[in-house]
């Protein structure tokens, strides 16, 4: 072979490397994405994509604007993350190569997002302006503004935006006491339902894993609301309503997160507001099941994915302490200080490891969710929320 | 008007039974300084924003201050404001430190 025609040969080969080859650590090398995940650096506006099975991070993202509060969903092939910033930026982030392939300011201030089942759309919930703004998940480009208007002008903020099977989202107005579906299954017009009076400042919400369920926590009254939306008609209803029995709240020094609920053995538990205590609801029913005491006011009760075990997390000033649940017996069954500020966990997809952000000693555990053993420590800057890939799979995640 | 909810935050604030008396600003020791300026930009910003932009509560950049005393910011600091998630810090901050929290707002918020 000539030297030119070597070239030419050598350079059509890496061209077809690079077309089949999208692997991020060496080049050439093929790997799949089922088991990476995103961990957001809050302070730094970084993003680090690890490897969970190695236990290893693969890369560190910068660019990402204000990331407190800071949230990711997945592409239905698991290759791109879209990463919700407190600033309103949406950003999409091929978590193989490392790269921001695409990033928009959307609003001026926004709390999270989520994936259409279709894996079309992105939707944003926005504070400012108040409301929700749907993307197309490819380009990023609008597709829907839906303004959360309320008594003629005003705006309010949006929380709890999951996505709900057939092509919809559904979310929550803080201000206005409301919970709306925008049913995007004909089309890139919304048909929006308005369920009003579901509650005094409902504060966030969530979707079962089954799609059948939407439940919105109520900072202002004792109670939660819940919808059937697998009824003919589904209708906003109160449940556990006066559960604190009239005392006085604690001050609550964090709002409890609802998103990732622990769901096992028939129950339910939730974070009860301003308590220290776990609500224990009967799965069926939706009628109060028990209690359970726990170290302090709890932000999240995660069950791991077999429904066996509830991972809990706590306010601040005792946020160095995870207690666990054993649900069927509903007792606490482990405690341990994985140190102050101890704030996101992610079961891996079967639930054998969880991963843990311990903010403020700037680390990330990795925890045998049998033993309870620490198996690894990798380093990242202020991490906060984890974000597993198997998540691209799951609805209202 | 641009920020309704910190009126609102401070009227209801005036009009709770409890005002605090104080005196100006003290100069905390550095540690102390540290320990408050982490506070506010990590758990303060759990719902104000870290960059203090707002978010479920209100913004506390310069801009947004400016009506108030840092005298009555400290009240709503220290108080926190009844039927609203904003919770009274009393007990976990002394009045020295809510008052050096709300000078510090005013001025523009140390990273």
């Amino acid at each position: 072979m000539k030297r030119r025609e070597f070239l030419k040969a050598s350079a059509l080969g890496t061209a077809a490397a690079a077309l089949v080859s999208p692997a991020a650590a060496c080049p050439g090398e093929l790997r799949g994405t089922g088991d990476l995940a995103v961990i957001i650096e809050r302070a730094s506006g970084s993003v680090m994509i690890v490897d969970t099975t190695a236990h290893e991070t693969l890369h560190r993202v910068e660019g990402f604007g204000d990331l407190s509060h800071a949230s990711a969903v997945y592409s239905r092939d698991e290759r791109y993350a879209y990463i919700f910033g407190r600033d309103g930026g949406l950003t999409k982030l091929d978590i193989l190569e490392g790269v921001i392939t695409k990033r928009i300011l959307q609003a001026g201030n926004a709390i999270g997002g989520a994936i259409s089942d279709d894996g079309k759309l992105v939707a944003v919930s926005n504070y400012k302006p108040g409301g929700v703004r749907v993307f197309d998940a490819n380009t990023l480009e609008p597709v829907a503004d839906i303004p959360a208007t309320f008594e003629n002008d005003k705006r309010s903020k949006t929380v709890g935006l999951v996505d709900a099977p057939g092509r919809r989202f559904i979310f929550t107005l803080y201000d206005a006491g409301e919970i709306w579906i925008a049913d995007f299954s004909s089309g890139s017009k919304p048909q929006l339902t308005r369920f009003m009076d579901i509650g005094d400042l409902p504060y966030d919400a969530l979707i079962t894993g089954d799609g059948r369920h939407y439940i919105a926590g109520l900072f202002g009254e004792d109670g939660l609301t819940h919808i059937d939306l697998w009824a003919d008609e589904p209708a906003p209803r109160r449940i556990l309503s006066g559960y604190g029995r009239g005392e006085k709240k604690l001050p609550v020094y964090k709002m409890p997160h609802l998103e990732g609920w622990a769901e096992g053995g028939g129950h339910f538990l939730l974070p009860a507001v301003g308590r220290h205590e776990l609500l224990v609801m009967d799965a069926g029913t939706f009628k109060e099941a028990g209690r359970i005491a726990v170290h302090g006011q709890p932000v999240f009760a995660v069950a791991r994915p077999d429904g066996r075990q509830a991972w809990v997390n706590f306010a601040h000033p005792l946020n160095d302490t995870i207690q666990v649940v054993d649900i069927p017996s509903l007792k606490i069954i482990h405690e341990f200080k994985p140190g102050p500020a101890a704030l996101h966990m992610e079961f891996s997809p079967r639930g054998h490891e969880v991963w843990l952000s311990v903010r403020d000693s700037n680390e990330v555990h990795v925890y045998d969710t049998s033993s309870f053993r620490k198996l690894a420590v990798l380093k990242a800057q202020s991490p906060s929320g984890i974000f597993m890939t198997a998540r691209a799979h799951r609805i209202g995640l | 008007m641009q920020c309704p909810s910190i009126i609102w935050l401070l009227l209801s604030s005036l009009m709770g039974a409890c005002i605090v008396t104080m005196t100006s600003a003290l100069a905390l020791d550095e540690s102390a300084e540290r320990r408050l300026t982490h506070l506010v930009r990590q758990d303060c910003g759990s719902c104000h924003g870290m960059t203090l932009k707002g978010g479920l509560g209100g913004p506390l950049l310069p801009k947004d201050l400016k009506e108030f005393e840092s005298e009555s910011i400290a009240s709503i600091i220290l108080d926190g404001v009844p039927g609203k998630p904003m919770p009274p810090w009393q007990g976990q901050l002394s009045k020295e430190e809510a008052l050096w929290i709300a000078d510090k707002l005013k001025k523009g918020f140390p990273q």
